[in-house]
């Protein structure tokens, strides 16, 4: 099989789908017309320039160069967390919570995918460490995102409850252990759902594109596995370390439930 | 005995009391002078300064939640975790009826409850773990003369066996059956009741 390369005229026809659901939604007063069409525009945008740099970027074997696009990307998702708490963290702790999660989860996997598992020499090699990365810190991103808001959130509406714990002589992590649990599912169950239901309901969507662009269906399983496992434990050790670092930094050393540290908005 | 030395934070101005095993000590304030902060700054729920100690041991020796497992503070609204009203209590031996509960209401549903079963619920749950010092913010401003005078005769007899009592009290004749000592609080400060 081929690679069919797609012209232009193509992708405008897509896009079309993408328009004709603005206009819906604008016929429809549902109000999302106009993020709609930014986050179509900016996925252009992105896309064609990362296409164009890793094009770039594949035919040389800069270590530090793809360290600092490996940053770059870190600290792109740290603050589309932050952006998406609807109660932040005050000062550092704001980025610092999601990003730092993100760095632990994403980064050690993907190393220890390129070391151990694909065996690429060197272990930088661009054409895979860039993709990899991007596909987890994505997904962990999303999943970091959302158990950090819940439990953030929670804890404020159940104020009441945790200080009522607090005030029979619990410590702070038997106060919050409801609200750590259900924040950590929130995030996770994403991911669980995609695994269970991945090639019966869904093609995910890597597989589909390798499919599409040639690759033997055994081995685009085979690479669909790899990431879905690798997002799976992305994302829960990332979410994991952020709902823990979360939850500790809403309490002071006096176990005292500090709301005031969080700023909404 | 409980001694509180310039315990002050930014919201309330400097705060010294003392009171020895048995006593009622009752607090008066207009709203907003800040009776609940004081209390729940005994209790270490909000940032505070100042020495305090409980039979001589400093409060920042103990663990904070040690310190209110022993100075425990009940405030006027009640908040439950679990489902049923049992889940929790840690013993098994609390006497439901001493404030006119029924004998089956460990087995009921926290949604099922009026106000007033929670808020004597609550102060049986704040004396389930045997608390030293207990922290009350107008408990019996929601029950009926019934009820309350239920509430201040098991407070009494928690007062005979050597608790400790701080009381917030709008209710000037409950302030006069229960206190020991009586402050007030204003703008000027925590005092004496003249």
């Amino acid at each position: 099989m081929e690679l069919i390369s797609l012209s232009v005229l193509d992708l405008s026809l897509a896009a079309c789908l993408v328009v004709l659901l603005a206009i819906l939604s604008w016929h429809l007063q549902l109000g999302l017309q106009k993020t709609l069409i930014i986050a179509a525009s900016r996925s252009v945008i992105q896309l064609t320039l990362l296409g164009l740099v890793l094009k770039q970027l594949f035919q040389q074997s800069s270590l530090p160069l793809i360290g600092l696009i490996s940053l770059i990307m870190l600290t792109v998702a740290g603050y589309e967390v932050m952006a998406r708490q609807g109660k932040k963290f005050s000062g550092w702790w704001g980025m610092g919570i999601g990003t730092s999660s993100m760095f632990l989860s994403s980064f050690s996997i993907t190393l220890l995918a390129l070391f151990t598992i694909i065996n690429v020499d060197p272990w930088y090699t661009p054409q895979y460490l860039i993709p990899l990365l991007g596909m987890l810190l994505g997904n962990t991103m999303n999943g970091i995102a959302v158990s950090l808001n819940n439990l953030t959130t929670t804890a404020h509406t159940q104020k009441g409850q945790i200080e009522a714990r607090l005030i029979q002589g619990h410590t702070w992590q038997e106060a919050i252990t409801h609200i750590r649990r259900e924040a950590l599912k929130s995030g996770l169950i994403p991911i669980i759902n995609s695994m269970t239901t991945a090639g019966i309901v869904s093609l995910p969507g890597m597989m589909t594109g390798q499919i599409l662009a040639g690759s033997p269906p055994m081995e685009a399983a085979k690479y669909q596995l790899l990431i879905l496992f690798m997002i799976a434990a992305g994302t829960g050790l990332g979410s994991l370390a952020a709902v823990w670092i979360g939850s500790a930094r809403l309490f002071d050393e006096r176990q005292r439930l500090r709301l005031d540290r969080l700023k909404s908005g | 005995m409980i001694s509180v030395k310039n315990l002050h934070s930014a919201l309330f101005n400097p705060v010294n009391f003392e009171a020895a095993q048995g006593q009622c000590l009752c607090i008066y304030g207009e709203s907003g002078s800040g009776k609940t902060l004081l209390l729940r700054a005994i209790a270490d729920l909000d940032p505070n300064e100042g020495s305090l100690a409980l039979d001589n041991q400093a409060r920042s020796n103990i663990g904070a939640d040690q310190w209110r497992r022993q100075v425990t503070y009940l405030p006027a609204e009640s908040f439950w975790w679990h489902t049923r009203v049992g889940e929790h209590f840690e013993s098994n031996d609390t006497d439901w009826s001493i404030l006119g509960l029924s004998q089956q209401i460990a087995e009921w549903q926290i949604s099922r409850l009026s106000s007033g079963e929670r808020q004597r619920l609550a102060l049986l749950r704040a004396l389930d773990h045997k608390p030293k010092v207990l922290l009350l913010d107008e408990v019996t401003a929601n029950l009926d003369e019934e009820n309350t005078l239920k509430v201040e005769a098991l407070i009494k007899s928690c007062l005979q066996q050597g608790l400790i009592v701080i009381w917030v009290s709008h209710d000037k004749a409950q302030r006069k059956r229960m206190a020991d000592q009586s402050f007030v609080i204003d703008e000027t400060g925590f005092h004496k009741e003249a």
